[in-house]
């Protein structure tokens, strides 16, 4: 799981402040100028670059230095953060390695699996295959966002009661989603339950606790 | 990926003009699709104008018992759409069976008419051979792995399909696609919109560069309410068709059919509308002897290659089961 290391960034995100988040120039030389080394490629993902296996004659731009970055607001679990964003940043790129909101996950970066799954004005939506600055204005909820101060949301509290998974990987995504079911009101059933899940897959097959959580939930939210 | 210009349209005009000067330009909707294409290399735009804020996302009913779909009215929302549901339960269900809730949320009715084949040879630029990606180099399908491959309407050039669920309904229900463009609005009849791949198969629509799609409107149909869109696939969620019928029936006294809507997906390069099949159906007596003659008749010229042929037999009764589920209904 190579592009879902936090290790480049680990320095810089010691020194993590809603200052550095909302522009300082000076840090943000710095940040651009560490993206441009050696550590971009795992960061932001091969993708950005656009070079495929087989297809070497693809352009190979570097992020930031050839289209222009552009100033983009957004509101996440109730806070406002002003980014300049290179316009090919997705949304999920911009809140794991631009906010270190690693909560959200990447799972196959193409819309598949759904470990990114976020709230966008209360809907669920895969964050991987939306660009940052699309999202001007809306209101981002993570997996981060969830919790009301230390008290686990309701359907964290029935994930981790029905041991809603193995790993964990797929988790966030799969909490998120599971928000937003139970406000489509398509959680009737448990084929309805799988269908409507159908967007969040689970590597480790914990599929039945994952079921029973969702009912549990909604059973205990009277949702 | 490659670089692009980002810039937000507000209005229709605004958009219109922003991409008419730009031959590689492209409007960006719910994106589910191009971003995915444009990671993988196979789109390459150079500038994307956002029309998410354009106030396209209604969804209308006319007067004359029209329903007018806004270009931005997004997939779920259709879907749940109390007027769509009763009246064109097809499309509802069309909508439902196509990829995932997050997926659904984003993706917008017009985004989903101009939705990019999933062939394999396509989808992937590590294969040199694809028409449609890159004219002249040939089709790695038509001698390939082609089991999601079509088998009506196919060319020498290209045997992709079409991979849109609701575009299946919206065929059946004769939609009509209105665009506008530099030189104004136009209505484009749905069987006109997509193109069969003949020799230019990186052509996927009679869409104008400038041109784009403002809305979609379902006629009334008032039989239509008596409909269903049978989807089979390799798993019971989550995966494109192998094959799928939308299907409509107006039964008279007797269950006699007055009239018939009848199309097929993954099946061609366009939803495929089974004119011949509907043709057969009419003044029938609803029986599944009539829906297997019609099934039959539909399926005759169809072609099958190496992978796919099993599509045939497998068209023929899905179109058989989807009939007899609408007249159960």
């Amino acid at each position: 799981m190579a592009r879902d290391s936090e290790e480049p960034f680990q320095s810089e995100a010691d020194g993590l402040n809603e200052f550095w988040i909302l522009g300082h120039p000076e840090t943000r030389r710095k940040f651009i100028k560490q993206v441009a080394g050696t550590s971009a490629a795992i960061a932001i993902g091969p993708s950005l670059f656009g070079s495929t296996p087989g297809d070497q004659t693809h352009s190979t731009s570097p992020a930031g230095t050839s289209a222009d970055s552009i100033n983009v607001h957004l509101r996440i679990n109730g806070k406002s953060y002003a980014l300049d964003l290179d316009p090919r940043v997705t949304l999920l790129d911009a809140l794991r390695e631009r906010l270190h909101l690693t909560g959200s996950k990447k799972g196959c970066d193409h819309g598949q699996c759904g470990a990114c799954t976020v709230l966008v004005n209360g809907r669920r939506l895969n964050s991987c295959l939306t660009f940052a600055v699309m999202h001007e204005g809306d209101e981002i909820t993570t997996i981060e966002g969830l919790a009301n101060g230390s008290g686990l949301h309701p359907m964290q509290a029935a994930f981790v009661e029905q041991d809603g998974f193995q790993c964990g990987y797929c988790t966030p995504g799969q909490i998120c989603s599971a928000v937003a079911l139970l406000k489509e009101n398509h959680a009737n059933s448990d084929d309805e339950i799988r269908e409507w899940m159908s967007g969040n897959i689970c590597r480790c097959g914990a599929y039945p606790n994952i079921l029973a959580a969702i009912k549990e939930a909604k059973a205990k939210t009277g949702t | 990926m490659n670089p692009f210009t980002y810039s937000r349209a507000e209005d229709a005009g605004q958009a219109i003009t922003a991409i008419s000067s730009k031959p590689q330009g492209k409007f960006l909707g719910g994106g589910t699709n191009l971003i995915d294409l444009m990671k993988m290399g196979v789109e390459t735009p150079n500038e994307l104008v956002d029309i998410n804020r354009l106030p396209l996302t209604q969804i209308e009913d006319l007067p004359d018992k029209r329903v007018r779909i806004g270009a931005l009215a997004r997939n779920s929302d259709v879907a749940e759409h109390e007027l769509i549901k009763t009246r064109y339960p097809m499309l509802s269900q069309a909508l439902l069976s196509g990829a995932s809730p997050q997926l659904r949320n984003m993706a917008t009715v017009g985004g989903n008419l101009l939705q990019r084949t999933r062939c394999y040879y396509f989808y992937d630029p590590a294969f040199p051979a694809c028409n449609k990606r890159k004219p002249g180099t040939g089709c790695g399908a038509l001698d390939g792995y082609n089991r999601i491959h079509a088998i009506f309407g196919q060319s020498e050039q290209c045997i992709a399909t079409h991979p849109s669920d609701m575009c299946v309904a919206l065929a059946a229900l004769d939609a009509i696609v209105r665009v506008r463009g530099s030189n104004g609005e136009r209505e484009i009849a749905f069987g006109d919109f997509h193109r069969l791949p003949g020799d230019t198969p990186q052509r996927d629509t009679n869409l104008a560069l400038d041109e784009l799609i403002v809305a979609v409107d379902l006629p009334a149909m008032p039989f239509a309410a008596r409909s269903h869109y049978l989807k089979v696939r390799d798993r019971a969620s989550y995966a494109f068709a192998l094959v799928s019928v939308a299907a409509a029936l107006d039964l008279g006294p007797n269950k006699r059919i007055n009239d018939a809507r009848v199309a097929l997906g993954g099946v061609a390069h366009k939803p495929w509308r089974a004119h011949t099949a509907e043709k057969k159906l009419i003044g029938q007596d609803a029986s599944e002897k009539t829906f297997h003659d019609a099934a039959e008749a539909e399926l005759a010229p169809a072609k099958g290659y190496k992978y796919n042929s099993f599509k045939i037999e497998l068209a023929k009764r899905s179109i058989v089961q989807a009939l007899s589920i609408v007249t159960a209904s």
